[in-house]
């Protein structure tokens, strides 16, 4: 295993000093873990509190900033984080308005963020969670933990930080982030496996000609193996799959997300394959994002999410954003 | 977090002749009654011998949690028993209620993971169910263990043959309650629930998962033993050994 790492026991620590350097806007809690904005929290203004497992960048940390998160808690490596660093991050950005918690649909998060709710709650903080599941590949959720929470994240980040903003209420705060996650749907495909620095090799095995079509983003398993095959053909393989459980139609913000490990040349391949498959169905992509969001370390491969627009969530994506991962508008 | 998508072959683990589960290793002190009550003191040592033997077993556990996981039971639950020795190190309750709600509380704060919240989640419901007792009946045991199950099932919406804790606590939670009824001492129905405990662990092998990270794995967990199923019969097992020679 080759990494670009100093100590495989302090890579959370050692990264999150890299990126507290690199980005002055951000207040980063080293020894707990946890990322703040620099400014604080606004008096009146919904708190937004993210977290989960390392490996994923820019995801959460990325996303705290002017017009999205306050605080963001990272795990250990694709570990949930503790109830404690939730906590600590959610009392400390309640302005007196309340926090809304982002949690993707993994155990381990959702039992987490749900005693910090609980103990925060004690502490006198109101606090209202909304659960991110928008992956397609998890079919039978009534046999599974359920659909896994991925590239929606982004999304409901964005536009739930943008409505928080305003000054908008708690309860109205959690229902446009729960209304993203309605009109979102994403389906990922890996071309090989990733290998965590503890693990020191691949969490999986995927000969040279075979991939995996409906990978999670920790490299959990799909919905089948599958043949090597173009980039378009791909692409129509995500795209059908969302479309089967969310018909797609008018306008559509579209994520082509690498995983960490795929060339942004290849992702541009993929993104042409989307908007001409939108067009197909009749629908256009009003609003992208081409690149790396949501990784899984150094996994190749990529995933789609589309959310269907209305004219609310238009507007609060093109609202103002200053964070280190996505900036526009300021 | 990371599942094996491979996890259907067969993998060392499942072979290496050391790498089973613990004996019970105390069947024959259950001859005698137990001397002292079960009081703070015997809680807190419960806790110690859980902290040992879960020490001592953290790769076998991990090893498991490769098969069908993410490779880290072992190391968290590890990590938190640590914290949990610890904070009663720092500060020693005053009731075996106390005693176990801190050991919840300091479970859930310190784990993460899944583990973390239903671990911390059932010695936090035992605890309390225990209230302020200085002493505890084995019927009382068995209504606190009683909580700290339904506690776990509530959390994590688990039922049995779901491939879970919940298929090694449930039968050692009933097997107590039959050995009460049967008006076995003490030692010998703690030993009995630990018993049931193991086997409802085994159980768990030719279970499909459906609950948790293993669930995504559908029919490829079959044929692995559930990693919190087995970290169950642990603590159980630890209960054991401490009343076998209380």
């Amino acid at each position: 295993m080759k990494k670009l790492i100093d100590d495989v026991e302090s890579v959370v620590p050692d990264a999150l000093r890299g990126l507290a350097a690199a980005h002055p806007g951000l207040r980063v809690d080293v020894d707990n873990q946890i990322v703040f904005r620099a400014s604080g929290s606004r008096p009146g203004k919904v708190g937004l509190v993210s977290g989960g497992g390392s490996g994923h960048e820019p995801l959460h940390a990325g996303f705290v900033g002017y017009g999205m998160l306050d605080a963001a808690c990272a795990g250990e490596i694709f570990t949930s984080p503790v109830p404690d660093q939730m906590i600590e991050a959610t009392t400390a950005v309640d302005s007196g308005a309340g926090v809304l918690h982002i949690v993707k649909n993994y155990t381990g998060d959702v039992l987490n963020f749900q005693m910090a709710a609980e103990l925060s709650g004690e502490e006198g903080v109101r606090v209202e969670s909304v659960l991110v599941d928008d992956d397609v590949a998890v079919r039978d959720s009534l046999y599974t933990a359920g659909r896994r929470g991925t590239g929606a994240t982004v999304f409901v980040e964005k536009i739930a930080g943008a409505l928080a903003e305003t000054g908008a209420p708690l309860p109205e705060v959690a229902r446009v982030a729960r209304e993203v996650n309605a009109r979102s749907r994403s389906f990922g495909v890996a071309l090989s496996p990733c290998t965590t620095p503890a693990a020191g090799r691949p969490t999986f095995d995927l000969s040279d000609t075979e991939i995996e079509l409906g990978i999670g983003i920790h490299g959990e398993p799909g919905r089948t193996r599958s043949a090597m095959r173009p980039a378009r053909e791909l692409v129509h393989i995500a795209m059908d799959a969302i479309h089967e459980d969310l018909p797609i139609s008018g306008d559509t913000l579209v994520m082509v997300n690498g995983m960490g490990g795929t060339p942004l040349i290849e992702l541009y391949i993929a993104y042409a394959a989307v908007v001409e498959h939108l067009a197909e169905k009749g629908a256009r992509a009003a609003r992208n994002l081409v690149g790396n969001y949501v990784t899984s370390l150094d996994m190749q491969g990529f995933s789609i999410t589309v959310c269907r627009l209305n004219e609310e969530l238009t507007r609060l994506w093109d609202a103002p954003v200053e964070t280190p991962a996505l900036r526009w508008g300021r | 977090m990371t599942s094996d998508p491979g996890a259907d072959a067969p993998t060392g683990m499942d072979t290496e002749p050391d790498s089973g589960p613990p004996t019970d290793t105390n069947t024959d002190m259950d001859q005698t009654e137990m001397n002292n009550a079960m009081d703070t003191a015997f809680f807190a040592a419960w806790i110690e011998e859980t902290a040992r033997v879960v020490a001592a077993e953290k790769e076998w556990l991990t090893g498991l949690d490769a098969a069908i996981g993410d490779a880290d039971h072992g190391a968290n639950l590890d990590r938190g028993l640590t914290a949990v020795t610890g904070a009663l190190a720092a500060q020693r309750p005053d009731t075996p209620g106390s005693l176990l709600v801190l050991v919840g509380n300091t479970l859930i704060r310190k784990v993460g993971g899944a583990s973390g919240p239903l671990y911390g989640t059932a010695f936090r419901e035992a605890g309390r169910t225990l209230g302020d007792t200085p002493e505890v009946s084995v019927a009382r045991l068995h209504a606190a263990l009683e909580a700290g199950l339904a506690g776990v099932r509530k959390l994590g919406s688990a039922a049995e043959g779901d491939k879970t804790m919940v298929d090694a606590l449930a039968p050692a939670v009933r097997a107590l309650e039959q050995a009460v009824r049967d008006g076995k001492d003490p030692a010998e129905a703690i030993g009995a629930a630990s018993a049931a405990a193991r086997a409802g662990a085994e159980a768990t092998i030719p279970m499909q998962a459906r609950k948790g990270r293993a669930s995504y794995l559908g029919p490829r967990s079959v044929g692995h033993e559930d990693p919190g199923a087995a970290s169950t019969a642990l603590v159980v097992s630890a209960l054991h050994t401490v009343a076998a020679s209380w």
